[in-house]
């Protein structure tokens, strides 16, 4: 794994772990009063009357009827016999904190939803949809066996899966769109902040609730719908959902997260 | 009020009134826009979309503004086609700019 030491000469070299620790650094500065686990909880950890109404919402979770359904599918053999549970370590559960993850084989990041269609097409079965509702009630019911977990993204040392992260990290800051926005714009710029009826999530462990459930979509959402929504408000062009792009923007802001639970399926308004 | 004018200058009208009639539909018809400008505007504005889609930066405005301009020709209102894939083009082209531009301004924003 890489260490934060760098030869001299190496400046322009990306160092994940001091990166990370300064992004952290920056948000605990921002709201000095909220503990580091909660920003797993969204825009819940900035907004006091955001956090009591989704309180009184998470008695009964909107996400329920989706955790089911992603709990059964997840059980339900393919036409073949294998399940699901063949295709991932510790038969698939509890492991949600450890993606997406650079395969050096590969030479790519593998998140989560592309190795569950990958799972799917080896079992000869056809990919699901990456903004549908079934990829998005596998993941929900994958996120829960994790819940609580710290997110462990690693970066082996390896030039490709360097590049990787700094290709993510170059996605989320770079502006896009017509309205001339990047990621950063929204997520580190004004966290806490509203825009129209929103209040805007930090970036800091953004990704530790997914999948949710959107009141403003009716329903649950993968990272890749959430990728693509975002691009889409913004005027841009959403790329391919999985593209690498995408794939490497995750990467970067699940690495980002290490150390805070994960916290999905969540729900945000 | 009555107002006399003599035959010539009643010539002088005519004539005058027809060349302005003729003028005018000579110049909306200009306006309009044939369906020649419309699709070498159309070509431009494509091409310029491709391009920002090599450099994986296309906006939706673009593509509404080329899906306006293919509309307004399929009625053959070549006036407003043209207008709209000319509006494509310039859109596309501001999307170029911010991807070039973008090429090193986003470390700008970056926590250190």
């Amino acid at each position: 794994m890489l260490s934060s030491a760098q030869p001299a000469g190496a400046a322009d070299r990306p160092d994940p772990l001091a990166e990370a620790a300064a992004f952290r650094n920056y948000f605990v500065k921002k709201f000095p009063d909220v503990k580091l686990e909660e920003f797993a909880n969204g825009p819940y950890a900035l907004n006091e009357g955001m956090r009591r109404q989704w309180q009184e919402i998470d008695q009964f979770p909107p996400y329920e009827f989706s955790l089911e359904k992603g709990k059964e599918l997840f059980a339900t053999p393919f036409a073949n016999g294998k399940t699901y549970a063949d295709c991932f370590p510790a038969s698939g559960v509890g492991i949600r904190q450890n993606y997406p993850y650079f395969d050096a084989r590969e030479g790519q990041v593998v998140t989560l939803e592309l190795a569950l269609n990958r799972c799917r097409e080896v079992n000869g079965e056809s990919p699901v949809s990456y903004v549908g509702d079934v990829m998005a009630a596998l993941t929900a019911y994958m996120a829960f066996t994790s819940r609580g977990k710290p997110f462990d993204i690693k970066i082996p040392n390896d030039p490709r899966a360097l590049e990787a992260y700094q290709n993510g990290k170059r996605y989320f800051y770079t502006r896009r769109g017509q309205l001339n926005f990047s990621c950063a714009t929204c997520h580190v710029q004004y966290p806490g902040e509203r825009m129209r009826a929103e209040v805007l999530a930090p970036a800091l462990g953004i990704l530790n609730a997914m999948p949710i459930y959107r009141s403003e979509w009716g329903g649950m959402g993968t990272i890749s719908r959430r990728f693509t929504t975002c691009n889409s408000q913004i005027r841009g062009v959403p790329l391919e959902p999985q593209s690498e792009e995408y794939r490497d923007l995750e990467y970067y802001l699940s690495y980002l997260s290490n150390g805070l639970p994960i916290s999905g399926p969540g729900a945000r308004p | 009020m009555i107002i006399i004018v003599s035959s010539k200058a009643r010539w002088r009208i005519f004539w005058l009134t027809l060349m302005l009639w003729l003028a005018g539909n000579t110049v909306s018809a200009v306006a309009a826009g044939s369906e020649t400008e419309f699709k070498s505007a159309y070509a431009a504005a494509e091409a310029a979309e491709k391009e920002a889609g090599g450099l994986r930066n296309q906006w939706t405005v673009t593509e509404a503004a080329l899906t306006n301009a293919k509309k307004a020709a399929e009625k053959s209102d070549f006036n407003s086609a043209t207008e709209w894939a000319r509006e494509a083009e310039r859109i596309a082209k501001a999307s170029i700019f911010q991807a070039t531009s973008e090429r090193e301004a986003w470390k700008d924003l970056e926590i250190r």
